[in-house]
C-alpha cells in the first residue's frame, strides 16, 4: 500500500458573497481508514464534500487525489452521498440504479450484474421494477447507498449517512461502511452523530466557521483531552467534599443517588489512583473505579465552543 | 460526451413512454384530421335541407317571380291561409310560406315541420329582398331588367408577383397568411410547451434532492444541456408523428369520402397541368377556359405551389430548433432559481414577454409582412422564431435570414453560457427566494 494519502487538500479557500465557507484549509486523508469530518451546521463540511466532488470549484488553493490533481475523470473514483439525496420519484428503482452507475462510468451489463448482487443483499429485489414513490424511505435510502458504492469508488464520501435509517438497517449500512474500508476504500464520513463517530471513525478532522481547529486520530485526541481524572463511585454516607484533601484531588463533578454517589476527581498534584482510594476508604465504600475518557461530543462542544468565542 | 447521451437517453425515455404522451400524440392528430376533413363532408352532406315551399302571396308582388333553386322550390297558389295551415300535415309541402299584403311592413311567415337552416331562411330572404329591389327600381326609375342585369357587379382582384427578370407569379396573400399564421404559432407553442417541460424537470430534480448525486458524476451544464437535447427530441418525435398521422388520418378519410364523390375527369386533367406549371398565371387562365371560379380555385392552388418551400423547409426546422433551444435554456435557468412551480411566474413572464408581443403583434404584421417593425422584430433574436416565421411564407430576401439566423445561435450560446453559470448554482441552492439581484451575484461566482 503507497503512502500517498488518497485526499490531499492544501490551503483550500472558498468564499461566498459575504461570507468565508471555507479558510485555507488542509487535510491529509490516508488511504484505507475511515475519516470523520466533524463541525457545526454551517461550518463549511458541505463546501468542502462539494469542491472535492467537483461541484464547486476552489477560490483558492489545491486538491490532490492519489496524488494528481483534481480532474474530471476522477468522479470515477469517488463515491458521493449527500445529505439533502433522493431519487426520481417516477422512475423505476432498477432502471434508476443502471442509470446512476452508468453516469459513473460502469457498462450496461456490468451494472444490473453488480445491482442484483447488492439487492438480494439487502433484501429489496422484489422492489426492482417498483417506482421509487412506492419505496419507505428507508427503502430509498438503501437504493441511494448501493448506488454510491457501487461502481467501487476507492473514495467514498457519506454525508450524514445514517439520518433516516432505523437501528438494524443502521447496523447494517454501519457494517458494509467497515467491509468497504477492509477491502481498500478510504471513507469520509461527514456527521454531527458523535456516537457513531466513536464507533467508527480513525481520524477525525473538526472544522469550525471554515477553519480545521482539530484533525488526528481519534484515540490521540482522547488521550490529549483526557485529564487523569476517575469516575468512582461511593457509597456507605452522603457524599462530602470535604472528605477529600485539597492539595492532591479537585473534585469535578459530583451527584448522590439512592445513597450512592457518582463523583468525579481530577488527579492535581503528585499524587496517584492509589492515594485517592487510601483517602476515601475510611469514608465510604467503594463501588466502582474507573478512569474518564472524554467523549467525541464532549470534545466537540469544547473545541466549538472555545473557537467561536476567541473568534468573537 | 457520452455522459450526455445518457442524460439525453433518460430524459427523452421516459417522456416519451408516458401515458399522456402517447394519448396526446394520437389524439390530436385525430383531432387535425377532423379539422381538414369536416369541411368537405359538411359540403356533402349540405347543411342545408331540401324545402318544398307552399307560397301564399297576398301582396301579389312575387308571383310568377320565384324561380325554383337547387334546394327551394316554390309553388305559389292562391288559398287561404286557414286552409293551407289546416291540409299542411296531408301535403308534401315542407314549409308555407305567407306574405302578407305590405310585406315591408308586416313580417312574412314560414310555417315549418322540420326546423329549416338558417342558410335556407337566409337564401329565402334575399330572394325575397332581390325581387322588391328589382320591381322597386323598375317602379320608381322606371330600370328595365335588362338594365338590372347589367349593373349587378362582381370583382375579384388577380394579385400577381412580377420579379425583376420578367416573370409573373400569381399570388394568394390568404395562402401566405394562414401558413405564416400556422407557422409562428407552432413555433410558439413549441417553444413554450417543451420549454415549460425543462423547467418542469429542472424543478423535479431539484426538489427531488437527486441533483446533487447527478452532479457528482457530471457537470451541471451537462446535465442542462443533455435534458434540454433530451426534451426538444421528444418535441421533434411528436411533431413528425403529428404530421404523419395527421396526413395518415386525413387519408382515410378522404378516400372514404372521395369514393363518394365522383370528380370530373377535366378537373384531373387541369390539376396535373397545374402540378407541374404552377407559376405560370396566363396558363392558368388559358386552363380555366373563361371560367372565373375555377381559375380562381386554380390560382390558389398554384401560390400554394408556388410558395418558397426551401426556404420556409429551412426556416422552419431552422427557427423551430433554435428558439426552442434559447428559450430551453432560459427556462432551465428559471427552474434551477426556484423551489416550487408557484414561484415561477415572476420569471417567466419577463422571459416570455418576447414571444407574447410576437404573437400579439401577429395579426398586424400579417397584414403588412414587410413593415418596419416586422422586419426588425424577424431578424432581433428573441423575437425572430416567430416574427420570421410569420414574414417567410410572404417571401423574405436570403440575407434577412441568415442574419436573423445568425444573430440567433450567437444569442443562443451567449444565452446558454448564461443561464449554466445561474443553473449551476441555482440547483444546490435551497429554500433561498431568488431576486434578481440574487441572480446576478450567482452569475458572478
Amino acid at each position: 500500500m503507497s503512502s500517498t494519502p488518497i485526499l490531499r487538500a492544501t490551503e483550500v479557500s472558498k468564499s461566498f458573497e459575504n461570507h468565508r465557507a471555507l479558510d485555507r484549509i488542509s487535510l491529509e486523508i490516508p488511504r484505507q481508514s475511515i475519516f470523520g469530518l466533524l463541525g457545526p451546521n454551517g461550518a463549511g463540511k458541505t463546501t468542502f464534500i462539494r469542491i472535492v466532488n467537483q461541484i464547486l470549484a476552489p477560490d483558492q488553493g489545491r486538491i490532490e487525489i492519489n496524488g494528481e490533481p483534481l480532474r474530471q475523470e476522477h468522479v470515477h473514483c469517488i463515491g458521493y452521498l449527500p445529505e439533502e439525496r433522493g431519487l426520481y420519484k417516477k422512475m423505476k428503482v432498477g432502471e434508476q440504479a443502471v442509470y446512476l452507475a452508468r453516469l459513473k462510468g460502469l457498462s450496461h451489463r456490468e451494472a444490473v450484474e453488480r445491482l442484483r448482487r447488492w439487492f438480494e443483499r439487502f433484501d429489496i429485489m422484489p422492489w426492482w421494477n417498483k417506482k421509487v414513490e412506492e419505496l419507505s424511505k428507508g427503502m430509498a435510502q438503501k437504493v441511494q447507498f448501493i448506488t454510491t458504492v457501487l461502481h467501487e469508488p476507492d473514495l467514498l464520501i457519506l454525508d450524514e449517512p445514517f439520518s433516516g435509517f432505523d437501528p438494524i438497517n443502521t447496523e447494517l449500512i454501519k457494517t458494509e461502511i467497515l467491509k468497504l474500508r477492509d477491502r481498500g476504500a478510504t471513507i469520509i464520513f461527514s456527521t454531527h452523530n458523535m456516537e457513531s463517530v466513536e464507533e467508527i471513525c480513525d481520524r477525525i478532522a473538526l472544522i469550525n466557521q471554515g477553519r480545521k481547529i482539530l484533525e488526528g486520530p481519534v484515540d490521540q485526541i482522547k488521550k490529549q483531552y483526557a485529564d487523569h481524572s476517575y469516575i468512582l463511585t461511593l457509597g456507605g454516607k452522603t457524599f462530602d467534599p470535604a472528605d477529600i484533601p485539597g492539595q492532591d484531588f479537585q473534585v469535578l463533578e459530583h451527584r448522590n443517588e439512592n445513597g450512592t454517589a457518582v463523583v468525579r476527581i481530577k488527579l492535581t498534584g503528585n499524587a496517584g489512583i492509589n492515594d485517592l482510594v487510601r483517602a476515601l476508604l475510611p469514608h465510604y465504600t467503594l463501588k466502582g473505579l474507573q478512569e474518564y475518557v472524554p467523549r467525541m461530543r464532549d470534545i466537540f462542544i469544547r473545541t466549538v465552543n472555545a473557537q467561536t468565542a476567541l473568534q468573537s | 460526451m457520452n455522459k450526455i447521451l445518457l442524460i439525453i437517453q433518460r430524459e427523452y425515455l421516459t417522456r416519451v413512454k408516458k401515458k399522456s404522451f402517447l394519448i396526446l400524440t394520437f389524439l390530436t392528430p385525430l383531432f387535425f384530421a377532423a379539422m381538414m376533413i369536416l369541411p368537405a363532408w359538411l359540403a356533402m352532406h349540405n347543411i342545408e335541407n331540401d324545402e318544398n315551399i307552399l307560397v301564399i302571396d297576398r301582396s301579389g308582388l312575387f308571383t310568377g317571380k320565384l324561380t325554383d333553386s337547387d334546394k327551394l322550390h316554390f309553388s305559389v297558389q292562391d288559398i287561404s291561409l286557414d286552409k293551407a295551415k289546416e291540409d299542411f300535415y296531408k301535403s308534401g309541402y315542407t314549409g308555407i310560406l305567407y306574405i302578407p299584403h305590405a310585406p315591408e311592413k308586416e313580417n312574412p311567415v314560414f310555417y315549418f315541420k322540420k326546423q329549416p337552416s338558417v342558410v335556407s331562411i337566409q337564401k329565402l330572404e334575399h330572394t325575397l329582398e332581390n325581387i322588391l329591389r328589382e320591381q322597386k327600381l323598375r317602379k320608381a326609375l322606371g330600370v328595365s331588367q335588362q338594365q338590372i342585369q347589367n349593373i349587378k357587379a362582381d370583382i375579384h382582384i388577380r394579385t400577381v408577383k412580377r420579379d425583376e427578370s420578367g416573370g409573373e407569379k400569381a399570388k394568394h396573400n390568404e395562402v401566405s397568411m394562414s401558413l405564416g399564421m400556422f407557422l409562428s404559432m407552432a413555433v410558439y407553442f413549441f417553444i413554450f410547451m417543451y420549454g415549460v417541460q425543462v423547467m418542469r424537470g429542472v424543478i423535479e430534480e431539484k426538489t427531488n434532492r437527486i441533483v446533487e448525486i447527478i452532479v457528482s458524476s457530471v457537470k451541471p451544464f451537462q446535465l442542462m444541456l443533455g435534458k434540454i437535447i433530451g426534451i426538444a427530441l421528444v418535441g421533434l418525435t411528436q411533431l413528425t408523428l403529428w404530421i404523419v398521422l395527421t396526413l395518415i388520418f386525413a387519408g382515410i378519410g378522404q378516400s372514404f369520402l372521395s369514393s363518394r364523390l365522383a370528380q370530373g375527369p377535366d378537373t384531373r386533367q387541369l390539376m396535373t397541368q397545374m402540378m407541374q406549371n404552377p407559376s405560370d398565371s396566363t396558363a392558368v387562365a388559358a386552363l380555366a377556359g373563361g371560367n372565373a371560379k375555377l381559375s380562381q380555385t386554380l390560382e390558389i392552388i398554384g401560390s400554394v405551389l408556388s410558395l418558397p418551400w426551401a426556404k420556409i423547409l429551412f426556416g422552419f426546422v431552422f427557427f423551430f430548433l433554435f428558439g426552442y433551444l434559447l428559450y430551453a435554456a432560459l427556462f432551465a435557468a428559471i427552474g434551477s432559481a426556484v423551489d416550487t412551480q408557484e414561484d415561477t411566474q415572476q420569471f417567466i413572464f419577463p422571459v416570455t414577454l418576447p414571444l407574447i408581443l410576437s404573437i400579439v403583434m401577429m395579426q398586424f404584421f400579417i397584414m403588412n409582412p414587410d413593415g418596419q417593425l416586422a422586419v426588425w422584430m424577424s431578424i432581433f433574436p428573441l423575437t425572430s422564431p416567430i416574427v420570421m416565421m410569420l414574414r417567410i411564407p410572404f417571401g423574405v430576401p436570403w440575407w434577412q435570414i441568415i442574419l436573423a439566423a445568425v444573430l440567433l445561435v450567437a444569442t443562443f450560446l451567449f444565452l446558454t453560457w448564461l443561464a449554466g453559470k445561474i443553473y449551476r448554482t441555482g440547483i444546490l441552492m435551497y429554500g433561498k427566494k431568488a431576486s434578481y439581484k440574487e441572480l446576478w451575484k450567482w452569475l458572478r461566482y
